[in-house]
């Protein structure tokens, strides 16, 4: 067990990888048997995740390290060196809450695909691309190095366009796959750009060693800006959110689930080049204005552009970038006072925080029964859905959970997140408060809408189906119970993984450092 | 892509192909002492086989093609690197297990300049194999899919 | 010789021409040249990090004694970069061939199935 718990950062990566190559070839002994191992190795991958996260919050959020290929894999400076020179992990608070997330929606996304993909063929390479989408976004939040997190950033643009446009029959999956892979890509080339200028300023490619070499010259400002732009292209924040409808709306349901995860880790690593990586050395009031603005236009735009959607899943999906926006909201006010750090500043970076795990769980869910809906009605258009709720029982409620829960209805985890932001964006300005409020009240609107055009009224004659099968309710199951276990218990969720989260990026940057040049 | 090219070419490029698949696995085989690598000498092998594509057309190479095999070769690349990877597990993640130890791959390194050792740097070479099988048959297999199959077909 | 500045001009330039053909051309295949002159600028920046005057390869096999070596780190960054590349590059261009047999064209405004 302690072998398994102190080689858990790169085994995170390398069993869904392991999974990833050899499902083709499990896959041509049967159906059965590829769902078994896929199912194996998703539920041994979220146990690690659990083992890591107990390991890192119970030291009290210390960071730890782990060289690949070292002597011993502890110890970052070998005899001597002043520079790390292997590639590093290092996983501190903020990381294992994102494995955390990540592990939850990518359980809960391949256990339904089981039910969702048993009609059709091709689910080798379904399944193969998923685990290896897991594995990059888990590299993607693990890393303690720049370059490693371009690489898997890159891994992470290809698996999920590969997925997007996995449906080859349809026309407008293709269009949607090609136009999101620009987009990715243009947005990696801009991370490379900014890592190759730091590294020609500083020397190395190293997070901690490149944060205690900054120094704010002309160079790291242009950098910052590259990767603020680059990241969040990769987030969907507003202005460029073009590609996330295509991506969310076009893949498969389970899929659009596991994308969230993607923009969210892209999310993390946006928080940890601007918490850890430049810190004070920059600006901060004006970084953090700056991701104040983007959020302000993510939450608005998002969600004026859902009122007018009459696609299920391109609702839900203005919906999720329009969550981003909050997420930014609260880091970034968190962002503009961390020079004088009053306590308003650490609320809400709790409440950005904590939204990306409600969030997760909430859009995941709603994502799922989009799924089960579009497959139980036959098409995805809202005004030729009606009456499902006579047949699909179970999937109305979880509809119903997993939209109050993201429109921030008390007693749902949305509420106590979203409540976190409005009380902390109050105190710094009235006016973010207002827009943020005022979203969420259009936002419910807008779920309403959705639940009456598909679920309430007389049903068409046309519409076959009946309740979703139980390889679909469970999943959702488990989605929603964790949707209303953090509602009812924010206190003790929010101080047991939340707290070492936000104190890690907040307070922690020197202990960051420290851990692997030795203080 | 149906049609091959004319007498010369295909004579020539049946020739040429033995050399460029020597000149390919050099490139892999030598990946630790000389620029190249698993990658490289993946790309190289691989434009071998374009070349023959390009030389015959698809329906020069009808009989030959096994895509199946192609893709399960691929697949054996990368379980193999995961594999070498996974060796070294009892101390870390990626430990050359091999290097300096006088088994496989397994003569001292000289330190500077030297006349280069082919016998060193561990699990090194062998990553460079499974790398290198793994390229080869996945530009293949895309340069299969693009040249042969890209026709104009009605929608399913 | 001294080359001074010149491959990072050439290589902004690179970038910039990129930029424009991703902005201005309508044929899906030019788009996808564009995003290879991008990554080719890039690629072309990450090398010129590395090159100290007058240096030689660095690699240890038959070299001269007694000489001053480039960095060989922008050398593995560039090579995992042109890699990642090829990925890109295949999987537009098979989504491109895709749209083809779909649309019957690829003049990207006449590709207009996604809207609002």
């Amino acid at each position: 067990m302690s072998a398994l718990s102190v080689h858990a950062p790169v085994l995170l990566i390398a069993i869904p990888l392991l999974g990833a190559f050899a499902v083709p070839l499990i896959g041509k002994l049967g159906r059965g048997v590829r769902d078994a191992f896929v199912g194996l190795i998703a539920a041994f991958t979220a146990a690690l995740a659990g083992l890591l996260a107990a390991n890192v919050f119970g030291n009290g959020g210390a960071a730890s390290v782990y060289v690949l290929g070292g002597k011993p894999f502890d110890i970052p400076l070998p005899s001597g060196m002043t520079a790390p020179i292997r590639i590093l992990l290092e996983v501190d608070g903020m990381s294992a809450f994102m494995a955390l997330i990540t592990a939850l929606v990518t359980l809960t996304a391949i256990a339904f695909s089981f039910s969702y993909w048993r009609e059709r063929s091709g689910g080798s390479m379904y399944h193969s691309l998923l685990l290896l989408l897991t594995a990059g976004i888990f590299g993607m939040e693990l890393t303690g190095d720049m370059f490693n997190f371009f690489v898997f950033l890159e891994v992470t643009s290809i698996a999920a366009c590969g997925l997007i446009g996995f449906r080859v029959w349809l026309g407008r999956t293709q269009e949607a796959a090609f136009k999101v892979m620009t987009l990715y890509t243009l947005s990696g080339l801009f991370v490379l750009l900014a890592i190759g200028l730091l590294y020609g300023e500083h020397g190395g490619l190293n997070i901690a060693y490149l944060a205690h070499s900054l120094s704010g010259g002309i160079v790291d400002k242009i950098a910052l800006g590259l990767l603020l732009t680059g990241l969040a292209m990769k987030a969907g924040a507003v202005p460029m959110h073009m590609w996330a409808p295509d991506a969310y709306g076009e893949a498969p349901a389970p899929t659009s689930a596991v994308l969230v995860a993607n923009s969210q880790a892209s999310l993390y690593g946006l928080f940890r080049v601007l918490f850890t990586l430049f810190g004070i050395t920059v600006s901060t009031a004006t970084t953090g204005w700056i991701l104040i603005v983007f959020a302000l236009l993510t939450i608005f735009v998002g969600v004026t552009m859902a009122l007018v959607q009459s696609d299920i899943k391109r609702l839900i999906a203005y919906g999720a970038v329009s969550q981003i926006g909050y997420m930014l909201l609260g880091v970034g006010v968190g962002l503009a006072t961390i020079v004088t750090k009053p306590t308003y500043g650490f609320v809400a970076m709790q409440g950005g925080i904590f939204h990306m795990v409600n969030d997760a769980a909430c859009i995941g869910l709603l994502f799922l029964v989009a799924g089960a809906v579009t497959r139980a009605a036959g098409t995805r258009d809202l005004n030729k859905m009606g009456g499902l709720a006579h047949t699909m029982k179970y999937t109305s409620v979880f509809f119903i959970i997993g939209a109050f829960a993201l429109a921030g209805v008390p007693p749902f985890n949305g509420f106590a997140s979203k409540f976190l932001i409005y009380e902390a964006s109050f105190k710094l300005s009235p006016f973010l408060a207002i827009i943020a409020i005022l979203s969420s009240i259009l936002l419910l609107a807008v779920f309403v809408k959705a639940f009456q055009g598909a679920f309430l009224g007389p049903k068409p004659a046309s519409l076959g189906g009946g309740e979703a099968p139980l390889g679909m309710l469970i999943p959702m199951a488990v989605l929603a119970l964790v949707v209303i276990a953090f509602g009812l218990f924010p206190g003790f969720f929010v101080e047991r993984i939340v707290t070492p989260a936000a104190r890690a990026l907040w307070f922690g940057r020197d202990a960051y450092i420290s851990a692997i040049l030795g203080g | 892509m149906n049609g091959g090219m004319s007498v010369i070419v295909r004579t020539v490029s049946r020739f040429v192909y033995g050399l460029i698949l020597v000149f390919g696995f050099y490139v892999i085989m030598h990946g630790h002492l000389t620029p190249g690598g698993g990658f490289q000498g993946g790309a190289v092998v691989a434009s071998a086989f374009a070349l023959l594509v390009v030389a015959f057309g698809a329906a020069g190479l009808k009989g030959r093609l096994n895509a199946h095999l192609l893709q399960s070769l691929e697949e054996i690349g990368a379980l193999a690197f995961l594999a070498l990877g996974f060796l070294g597990i009892g101390t870390a993640f990626f430990y050359n297990l091999l290097a300096n130890s006088g088994g496989l791959f397994g003569a001292s390194v000289p330190i500077g300049p030297n006349n280069g050792v082919l016998d060193s740097a561990g699990t090194l070479p062998l990553m460079n194999w499974a790398v290198g099988l793994k390229v080869m048959t996945g530009i293949a297999s895309i340069v299969i899919v693009m040249l042969i199959g890209a026709r104009k077909e009605e929608v399913k | 010789m001294n080359l001074g500045n010149l491959p990072f001009i050439v290589s902004a330039l690179l970038v910039v021409l990129g930029i424009y053909t991703l902005l201005f051309k309508r044929n899906l295949i030019k788009l996808v040249i564009g995003i290879s002159l991008i990554e080719t600028g890039v690629n072309l920046f990450l090398v010129m990090l590395g090159y100290r005057s007058k240096g030689i390869a660095p690699i240890y096999t038959f070299a001269p004694a007694g000489e001053r070596m480039v960095l060989p780190t922008p050398q593995a960054l560039t090579l995992t970069s042109i890699v990642i590349g090829l990925a890109t590059t295949a999987l537009l261009l098979s989504f491109a061939v895709f749209i083809w047999r779909h649309y019957g064209t690829l003049d990207v405004h006449r590709i207009k199935e996604l809207k609002g």
